[in-house]
């Protein structure tokens, strides 16, 4: 008896944290579009529901009353896998993010490891789709797309070093709380503006959307996806830029911690300052999807292995030995 | 504890079956796929014991970083031709007793190291190294492998560079006649480089280019 009233706990806090995540996705799909349209002086979506909020719901429905339609040549187990995977492992690494002081579902040890696992494993979606699909275009997607990735994800742990060195921990609530004094962004900038960049790339953004570029690959991975499969796909890929603005806040912005820590500004709870914190990065990915132009993919992987690999590297030595030199290395 | 053993069982039976079905199953790719599945449950192992970090680690570096590449070698092979019964063949006859004998032999040397570390507890003992319960499995795995092992942890890691270099240098070809974009010309383009203005004489034309 014991076990099932731990198992309905544990059910019931993770659709407590799933429902609103799925529910902000949706909206920060409409999101994406309204700021895409604003910059480009249109209207953007705003027929369905009040100023077209409603959109994502209608798109939804669409999606689940098309016909799912297996390509007759493809593997079709891995076929079907593969939105699976994207949209799980988009979704699991929410488990250890921390809304608040106490407020997380998993307070593990080595929650920044953990995010870094599930996302290095959320090349495997595509892949396998491209792969599965049996068809040229989603093919070339697929290695795009993986060379790219496991690329970005080279930078991207070497910045969490950075942060890591100043912090002494690998939870994720001890990363912000090591922040009440002062948020990383100020000290560690430069790492900031490499860790966004490299978290553009690392989601497949604009400008790094190479692997679904129209023009040249229809829409890579997901060519030979239709229906609800195409929208897990869709799903998964906004939740995981959703996860980078929330890492990218964690890290680099403090948290749920408010900005200036006087009395207006403590009565509103820690929760409510970390989405704003997401949004705000969100929008800034909006409005760099909406201004800047694809990159060429040997410019891609130059800037990845060429420039913000050995910057963020010599960005380490620069924070460990300044740490070192002025003694203010974390201890326990 | 009984939740324990369950998912300690499940776990291990998973890990086992894949790594068989590494061996077995016909298709290149899907054996890659199995040793992912593989990884996967043998970090969940890791993690089951209380080491957290080594779990997360093989995570990152093998199922992130290696596998894939694993993957895209696989991918590159054309699957459909050599989906033939390369067991069955004739060819293969010859290279079964080889592969037996060094699986026979791999077979052994694990079976003699499992039982020398069972019958010399002096060979790795663990209680002179004072892990403290406190520390979390991160902060001892540091500790440990910064100060005790610190000439291991440097020798492995120059190890693993010259291995790298000496890869690079193998497979990189300078080859003659590539024509290479530089950046740093595309960027630095002026219009007076690029553009000429030239007046053209009716139904005589100019020469641009020679």
């Amino acid at each position: 008896m014991e076990y099932f009233d731990i198992i309905f706990q544990e059910v019931y806090k993770i659709l407590f944290l799933l429902v609103p995540v799925l529910v902000s996705v949706a909206m920060i799909v409409w999101l994406d579009r309204r700021v895409w349209a604003f910059v480009q002086k249109r209207q953007g979506p705003n027929v369905v529901g009040p100023f077209g909020l409603l959109q994502s719901l209608a798109d939804a429905l669409k999606y689940i009353f098309k016909e799912i339609i297996i390509p007759a040549s493809s593997n079709k187990v891995i076929f079907i896998l593969a939105p699976i995977i994207t949209m799980t492992l988009a979704l699991i690494a929410w488990a250890v993010i921390p809304f608040n002081e106490g407020q997380v579902l998993a307070n593990i040890n080595v929650g920044i490891l953990y995010i870094f696992a599930v996302s290095s494993l959320g090349v495997y979606g595509i892949i396998m789709g491209g792969w599965a699909s049996n068809s040229k275009y989603p093919f070339l997607g697929a290695i795009r797309s993986a060379a790219q990735m496991v690329s970005y994800e080279v930078s991207i742990g070497i910045i969490i070093i950075n942060v890591l060195l100043c912090v002494g921990s690998l939870n994720l609530s001890d990363i912000v709380l090591a922040q009440q004094e002062m948020w990383f962004i100020i000290p560690l900038f430069p790492m900031f503006v490499i860790f966004f960049i490299s978290s553009l790339a690392e989601t497949n953004r604009p400008p790094f959307d190479l692997p679904e570029a129209e023009a040249e690959l229809v829409a890579g991975y997901q060519t030979e996806y239709s229906g609800m499969m195409y929208a897990m796909f869709w799903l998964g890929e906004y939740a995981n830029i959703l996860l980078m603005c929330a890492l990218g806040s964690i890290l680099f912005l403090g948290g749920w911690l408010s900005p200036i820590d006087i009395y207006p500004f403590t009565l509103v709870p820690g929760a409510v300052w970390f989405i704003f914190k997401i949004l705000f990065l969100f929008i800034l990915f909006a409005l760099v999807k909406a201004t800047v132009p694809r990159y060429r993919y040997d410019q891609l992987m130059r800037l990845g292995w060429k420039i913000f690999l050995p910057f963020s590297l010599i960005y380490v030595v620069l924070t460990a030995s300044y740490l070192f030199y002025f003694n203010l290395l974390p201890t326990n | 504890m009984i939740a324990h053993a369950i998912f300690f069982y499940v776990f291990s039976l998973i890990a086992i079956i894949s790594a068989i079905m590494v061996t077995v199953s016909k298709n290149t790719v899907h054996s890659v796929f199995f040793l992912i599945l593989d990884f996967i449950s043998i970090s969940c192992l890791f993690i089951m014991i209380g080491a957290e970090f080594l779990g997360m680690i093989m995570l990152i570096v093998y199922v992130g970083a290696v596998a894939v590449l694993f993957l895209f070698v696989v991918m590159m092979l054309n699957v459909a031709q050599q989906k033939n019964q390369w067991l069955l063949s004739e060819d293969s006859s010859g290279h079964i007793p080889i592969g037996l004998i060094i699986s026979a032999l791999i077979f052994f040397e694990l079976i003699i190291v499992i039982g020398g570390w069972k019958y010399k507890p002096d060979l790795f003992n663990s209680d002179n190294l004072q892990i403290s319960s406190e520390l979390s499995n991160t902060h001892s795995l540091g500790q440990i492998l910064y100060t005790d092992y610190i000439h291991v942890f440097q020798i492995s890691g120059m190890i693993l560079l010259i291995a790298m270099i000496g890869a690079i240098v193998l497979t990189f070809r300078q080859r003659e006649g590539v024509k290479k974009q530089s950046y740093i010309k595309q960027i630095s383009r002026e219009r007076s480089e690029g553009v000429e203005v030239l007046d053209v004489p009716s139904n005589k034309g100019v020469k641009i280019d020679d």
